[in-house]
């Protein structure tokens, strides 16, 4: 068992540009020896129809996460901030291009 | 995942995100049993892409042209992308999927029944397309809105892909019936077939599947199994007539007040004996995923290696 572990290829996550001008966008994971047999895989498994233009590839390790447990206290202090949005003032509708 | 103590908040919060359908994502709080349906179904699933290459690739190398050569190697390749998708899926919840691959070798994880009949000759291909894999379209459309948000995005990503696996198989019969009449004869001949068997592929009849009350609860799932056969049912009889075969069922008939094609009674027995391991190609379809599996654990072995000396020799 731990020798099967052992050979065992790591996971990594992949993201993929669909297009110029687009962010790139997480499309699942897959496992893989190293990064460049991960950056050939990414591009056998998730791109058989063009759906990119560019691809990366993260060990899922190296991938810190917000909890969803401290997601209260996490997000929370945004939440009181409404002057933040442009909406929280009022202007008359005389204004125009406001 | 640490041992935290299930709080009430944690169970409100589930109870909340199935209730205003949203999704449940992987780092979220979910109850175990959800947990455990969600990675049997998962795998469930995967494994029957995998096996789903073997009945179809048997005919790759005797495949009649070369188009037809590569439509056929594009969507074994498809199948196995499909199978990969959802193990991606399945790891989201803490399975590996090593150990779901041996488990499937074992015989401890099941997959669609539907893949241990034999394929006998190429029309197979074309029906197998057009009935089996819009069998599978019909089960996989609602699991794109399924409450478990990687296994919901993996089946958005397959439907988008069944669609080509649908039309070629049909395109492909066509072809068949505008040949000779032998040609005719095969396609009926594979049809006889593999109609009964997609039928089954929804599973057992309503009040016989005891865990689809729970998955319906918990938005797993979001039609019954009758429910989604007989979506099927109605889909395929219009289908069959343009083809020009007929459906082995002389109890066929169209029913003006449910609005809905009546069938035959299922042979259950059947799919309780292939399930169970007592189907035509059961124990073939295992004996090569292990024979693959064991075969390339060399090449595994030796891209691990070769990883780890690159990463020595940079460090």
């Amino acid at each position: 068992m731990t020798d099967e572990i052992k050979h065992e290829w790591p996971l990594f996550e992949v993201f993929v540009r669909a297009k110029r001008g687009l962010n790139h966008v997480h499309v699942g994971s897959l496992r893989a020896a190293d990064h460049e047999m991960a950056l050939h895989h990414a591009r056998d498994l998730y791109t058989r129809r063009n759906e990119g233009v560019s691809i990366w590839v993260v060990r899922s390790d190296d991938v810190a996460s917000s909890s969803p447990e401290e997601k209260e206290a996490f997000f929370a202090p945004s939440g009181d901030k409404v002057y933040r949005h442009p909406t929280y003032y009022s202007i008359p509708d005389s204004v125009p291009h406001i | 995942m640490t041992a935290t103590s299930i709080t009430d908040t944690d169970e409100k919060a589930f109870t909340e995100t199935i209730a205003k359908d949203q999704r449940v994502e992987p780092r979220d709080w979910m109850p175990e049993g959800y947990r455990r349906t969600m990675i049997r179904q998962i795998a469930q699933h995967a494994h029957s892409e995998i096996i789903g290459m073997q009945p179809e690739g048997e005919w790759i190398t005797r495949a009649p042209s070369l188009r037809r050569k590569a439509i056929l190697l594009a969507k074994v390749q498809d199948e196995a992308g499909h199978g990969l998708y959802l193990y991606s899926a399945a790891e989201t919840l803490g399975a590996d999927r090593g150990d779901l691959t041996r488990r499937l070798i074992e015989g401890r994880q099941k997959y669609s029944s539907i893949f241990n009949y034999p394929t006998l000759s190429f029309a197979d291909v074309g029906v197998i397309g057009w009935l089996v894999d819009g069998a599978a379209i019909c089960n996989q459309v609602p699991l794109c809105r399924s409450s478990y948000g990687p296994y919901a995005r993996a089946m958005i990503r397959i439907c988008k892909e069944e669609s080509f696996h649908q039309r070629q198989g049909y395109e492909l019969l066509m072809t068949m019936m505008r040949g000779t009449p032998a040609q005719r004869e095969m396609v009926q001949d594979a049809v006889n077939r593999w109609w009964w068997p997609s039928l089954m592929m929804f599973g057992p009849p309503d009040d016989q599947s005891p865990n689809s009350a729970q998955s319906m609860a918990w938005k797993i799932k979001r039609h019954s199994n009758d429910e989604l056969r007989q979506r099927f049912v109605d889909m395929s009889v219009p289908q069959a007539e343009a083809l020009g075969v007929t459906l082995p069922d002389p109890e066929l008939r169209w029913n003006d007040e449910r609005g809905h094609w009546d069938f035959g009674p299922i042979d259950w027995s059947e799919l309780k004996r292939v399930i169970s391991g007592d189907g035509p190609c059961n124990a073939l379809r295992i004996e090569n995923r292990r024979r693959a599996d064991e075969e390339g654990a060399w090449v595994r072995e030796a891209a691990a290696a070769h990883a780890r000396r690159r990463q020595e020799a940079g460090a």
